[in-house]
């Protein structure tokens, strides 16, 4: 990379109040990879984990027929919409049905179990437990340091302390709940707007850079004092230091040259909740806010929770919840399914599909956003009842850049998910020839739904 | 923070008899001493709370601590042990870099920059290194709990310089020192430096200096004060009477309240309250508001904290009918509340079912569900966290079949739990903590007196490991003088105080506490005094090896 000298730099902008800066010194900013940004450049490919509780019901959701023009199913009607360019949502999205979490004797610790398999190959030993890093973060470390937010974590039911992107163990990714602060956090007064009139670096972006270099100068000191369990966490300490001294880079590099980037506008007030209502309407917000943040390349990893995976969702005015619903809610005989658990499938599917129009509705190169993303949509487990692991309900959607080819249905004949995780790890350049542990070890990408 | 009415003066009654009886067996000291192999340190994040009022008491206490810092990590019930496996993410880590900001331009401002900095620059306008220096040093080892080292402190008088220059500043160019000793690991973790104890070189100890910042954070939940901090730095705090002295004085400190205060609220799990996860249904409990169900929580706190500073038995606090209330509160516990605005001491009324903690609305809105009670939580709760007992997790594939009730007939909890207990894969556990939960079902979600479930008239008895009872009154007796219960919070606050779980090495020493806390009457502050003067609390194995990853 690249280096300027700051403290001369600093001075040098500085001295006579604020410049503007001219093309030469924004290319000092900019490490070797930042020219993917430049003029002509191919646009960036996203990836993104949307990921929603509880389940649905196998006989409901799972389609009949392999390949393109299956029967959608009743419960992935949501997917029948048609989107602003007149195409429909179904050919932007693969469904990827009847792939296995497999235990090898380990416990089926309840929706953990099954969305621990899928999103890090690996199983846990104890409840609630995190066994590996999850995949949105083994991407994220990949990709994650070309931009300004290494990823955004984002959850739709207004619990701070819940998502489902694990940088290990002990290092989750704290969620935005709240669409306002999502807001603030990358198109606020920091957010170099493209079209806000010639470009002005804030002197104390500079200043600010300072004093992360006095902070990585403690770091020697404190590494010796510490032990195995503490470095590893110092480690990751320092790696998060180096991240914002790269977002900084990046926002003294001036707003992003790329055709579809505008601020976005201020939400209204927040209306946090587990209310289906509530949770819908953050989920579209916050799509809209991410939207604008993918476009104007702010970053290129996100991961949303719809929903957790003890789904605490519920209607206004029931005593019952989700997840509490499908174990409590008779079958109703007529029907063969739980009639009041199935709304919450029924809303789930339709968060996934706004969330998905949203992408679409933004126009980039020559198709959308979406057509640059690869926006990975699960659940925990299959039919919530019975904590079902196998055929775990998994989609993929978008093009990737032109990496995929959207549209398919895949059954996965009891196949571990993982090849569903090690598809997507190869799609976005990752070089992973195979994931998973044990039985769930994954050594070959699902073919059908590549370019 | 609460007053609460004058503290009697301290008895040391128990302790005396104590010392007497070890004098009678002709040993030189008071206290025996107990083999203990104790577990290893680690750097432990600041939680949350710990990270406010630090920069509270270092910097001053205007300052508005932002909000979006990064949650605590809970692990084995609790966020102190959480501390010693949390990392910062580059989440995690723009917030604090975006908090320091905020909270240096704060300290600084024209109103408060006399109170915080000694000296006088020789221009506001230009930078003043020695002045720069003084700040940096005094501000920094509040900061860092111990001194800079030459290092530290001449780059952060750079940075003052630098940007005092650029910003053609004196105040500027110090606030953005101040920050960055606020974004550095040795603020935002808390490092416990440790040397072999001469006194048994196979041992080694923390020094005196780690043990300032050890027990300021546990007794007060917050960094060392001066005198502390220069016990520490003196070496006092490796001997046993000097630290005795200062365990004294912080036990004797009112701000033992906050230390309390921290310590339950992390036991109890009180930051769903904080979180504003604690939400009901609005049609179904229309008495149910967001400060309605924070003044619940404080209700809860007060009530521990006052009874426990009182040295009252610990085990009555699951008896006691003496609470706090305000008017708010008054309206869903149905009893007339005299102070139009704030809090009053109240008892409950004699024959009231409102006897002992379990019986607080926090307790109960917390272990229910948005819509209903959960005799299942409520239960779980009291096995998990009160009598430390596991509770294990259900069966991934149950036939629920059984508790379809497609009759439409089983019309209270009892009835649709009794169901559970029917079936074998059930029973196991549900009949470890329904019978809990069901003495309580007479609290609604959100801890309103009920006396009948959709027509049904409530059946509140049950029984706690052999002890019938007929209601939650007595259920609270029965846990109070559960015989897990005192040994339960040994261990929980033993954990808590050294953030990781009990060793094995570890097993005589609880067990001694135990006794020494049964001895003591149940008495909080002694157990905290004994904990604190124990091996289990001054000495370790050594750093922590990196976990093992399955």
């Amino acid at each position: 990379m690249k280096r300027f000298d700051r403290r001369t730099l600093l001075r040098g902008t500085l001295a006579g109040g604020v410049v503007t800066v001219g093309l030469p010194l924004l290319d000092c900013f900019l490490d070797d990879n930042g020219i993917a940004l430049a003029q002509g450049a191919p646009l960036p490919v996203r990836f993104g984990a949307w990921m929603w509780g509880c389940g649905m019901n196998p006989e409901r959701w799972n389609p009949a027929t392999e390949g393109t023009e299956f029967e959608l199913p009743i419960e992935l009607g949501a997917l029948e919409r048609e989107l602003a360019d007149g195409s429909r949502l179904r050919d932007q999205v693969s469904v990827l049905s009847g792939f296995d979490v497999k235990l090898d004797g380990r416990p089926n610790f309840p929706h953990t179990t099954g969305l621990m398999g899928t999103v890090t190959g690996n199983l846990p030993l104890e409840d609630y437990t995190v066994p590996a890093p999850t995949l949105d973060t083994i991407i994220a470390s990949e990709i994650g340091s070309l931009t300004r937010f290494r990823s955004l974590e984002m959850s739709c039911t207004g619990n701070p302390n819940q998502s489902y992107s694990f940088e290990n163990r002990g290092v989750p990714n704290a969620p935005e709940i709240s669409p306002v602060a999502l807001y603030q956090r990358v198109f606020g007064p920091d957010f170099a707007d493209p079209n806000a009139g010639p470009f002005e670096p804030d002197p104390r972006l500079m200043l600010r850079q300072s004093v992360l270099s006095a902070v990585k100068d403690d770091r020697g000191r404190l590494l010796q004092r510490v032990g195995a369990h503490d470095r590893q966490r110092l480690d990751q300490f320092f790696t998060s230091v180096r991240q914002l001294e790269q977002q900084i880079d990046v926002l003294l590099a001036g707003p992003p040259n790329l055709q579809s980037c505008r601020k976005a506008a201020a939400p209204g007030p927040d209306d946090l909740g587990t209310e289906v209502g509530q949770a819908t309407n953050t989920n579209r917000l916050m799509a809209e806010l991410l939207s604008l943040a993918l476009a104007c390349d702010q970053t290129r990893v996100f991961s949303m929770m719809f929903s957790d995976r003890i789904s605490g969702l519920r209607q206004a005015g029931s005593s019952s919840q989700h997840h509490q619903l499908t174990h409590d809610e008779p079958l109703d005989p007529e029907i063969g399914f739980q009639p009041e658990a199935t709304e919450f499938v029924f809303a789930s599917m339709e968060a996934w599909a706004d969330f998905l129009e949203r992408l679409a509705d933004v126009p980039e190169g020559d198709g959308t956003l979406l057509d640059n993303c690869l926006v990975f949509g699960h659940s925990d487990v299959s039919l919530a009842k019975v904590h079902g692991i196998t055929g775990v309900p998994m989609m993929i959607a978008g093009r990737a850049g032109g990496a995929l080819k959207p549209g398919v249905h895949v059954a996965g004949a009891t196949a571990p998910t993982t090849r569903v995780g090690l598809t997507i790890q190869q799609v976005m350049g990752l070089p992973t020839e195979r994931w998973g542990a044990r039985s769930m070890e994954a050594t070959q990408a699902i073919s059908e739904i590549l370019a | 923070m609460p007053s609460y009415p004058p503290r009697p003066k301290r008895t040391r009654l128990l302790v005396g008899i104590i010392v007497l009886a070890a004098a009678g067996c002709g040993a030189e000291t008071s206290r025996p001493s107990v083999a203990v192999d104790a577990g290893p340190i680690a750097l432990r994040r600041l939680t949350v709370a710990q990270y406010g009022r630090s920069v509270h008491d270092a910097l001053g206490a205007h300052i508005a601590i932002p909000s979006r810092i990064d949650p605590d990590d809970r692990r084995d019930g609790l966020l102190s042990v959480g501390a010693t496996f949390a990392g910062v993410t580059p989440s995690g880590f723009e917030k604090y870099e975006a908090a320091a900001m905020t909270i240096a331009e704060q300290a600084l401002d024209p109103e408060h920059r006399r109170a915080l900095v000694d000296c006088e620059p020789a221009s506001l306008t230009a930078p003043d290194d020695a002045c720069a220096s003084e700040f940096v040093e005094r501000i920094g080892r509040r900061l860092f709990r111990r001194p800079l080292t030459t290092d530290e402190s001449r780059s952060r008088v750079e940075i003052a310089h630098e940007a005092s220059e650029a910003l053609d500043s004196f105040y500027g160019g110090l606030e953005l020192a101040l920050a960055s000793l606020l974004v550095s690991p040795e603020f935002l973790f808390r490092v416990e430096e440790i040397e072999p104890d001469p006194a048994d070189s196979a041992r080694t100890r923390l020094t005196s200096l780690a043990m300032a910042t050890r027990l300021s954070y546990l007794l007060w939940n917050t960094a060392p004060d001066e005198r502390l901090l220069s016990a520490g730095e003196q070496g006092a705090l490796v001997d046993d009477a000097e630290l005795a002295a200062e365990v004294d004085r912080l036990l004797a400190s009112s701000r033992l309240e906050d230390g309390l205060r921290a310590m339950f609220s992390d036991i109890y799990d009180f930051r769903q309250f904080d979180d504003g996860l604690v939400r009901k249904d609005a049609a179904l409990f229309p008495a149910f508001t967001q400060t309605m169900i924070d003044d619940a929580k404080e209700q809860t706190l007060r009530t521990i904290v006052d009874h426990l500073i009182r040295d009252r038995d610990y085990r009555t606090l699951f008896t006691t009918t003496q609470s706090f209330l305000t008017r708010r509160l008054g309206v869903v516990y149905r009893v007339p509340v005299a102070t139009a605005s704030g809090w009053e001491p109240y008892v409950f009324a004699d024959g009231s079912d409102r006897v002992g903690l379990l019986a607080h609305i926090s307790l109960n809105a917390l272990h229910s569900h948005p819509g209903r009670t959960s005799a299942t939580l409520r239960g779980k709760f009291v096995r998990e966290v009160l009598l430390c007992q596991d509770v294990p997790t259900p069966p991934a594939n149950i036939d629920f079949s059984i508790l379809e009730d497609t009759t439409g007939e089983l019309r209270t909890a009892r009835e649709r739990l009794e169901a559970h207990v029917t079936n074998d894969s059930c029973a196991g556990c549900h009949t470890l903590t329904d019978p809990i939960g069901l003495a309580l079902e007479k609290f609604d979600a959100i801890g309103m007196y009920r006396e009948e479930e959709n027509g049904v008239r409530i059946d509140t008895s049950g029984e706690l490991d052999g002890v019938p009872y007929g209601d939650a009154a007595g259920l609270g007796q029965a846990v109070s003088n559960h015989p897990s219960l005192g040994p339960c919070l040994v261990k929980t606050v033993f954990r808590y105080a050294v953030g990781r779980e009990l060793e094995t090495g570890e097993q005589e020493l609880f067990a001694f506490l135990g006794e020494r806390f049964a001895d003591s009457g149940y008495v909080v502050t002694e157990l905290l005094r004994e904990l604190i003067l124990s091996d289990g609390f001054r000495t370790t194995s050594g750093p922590r090896a990196v976990e093992e990853t399955p």
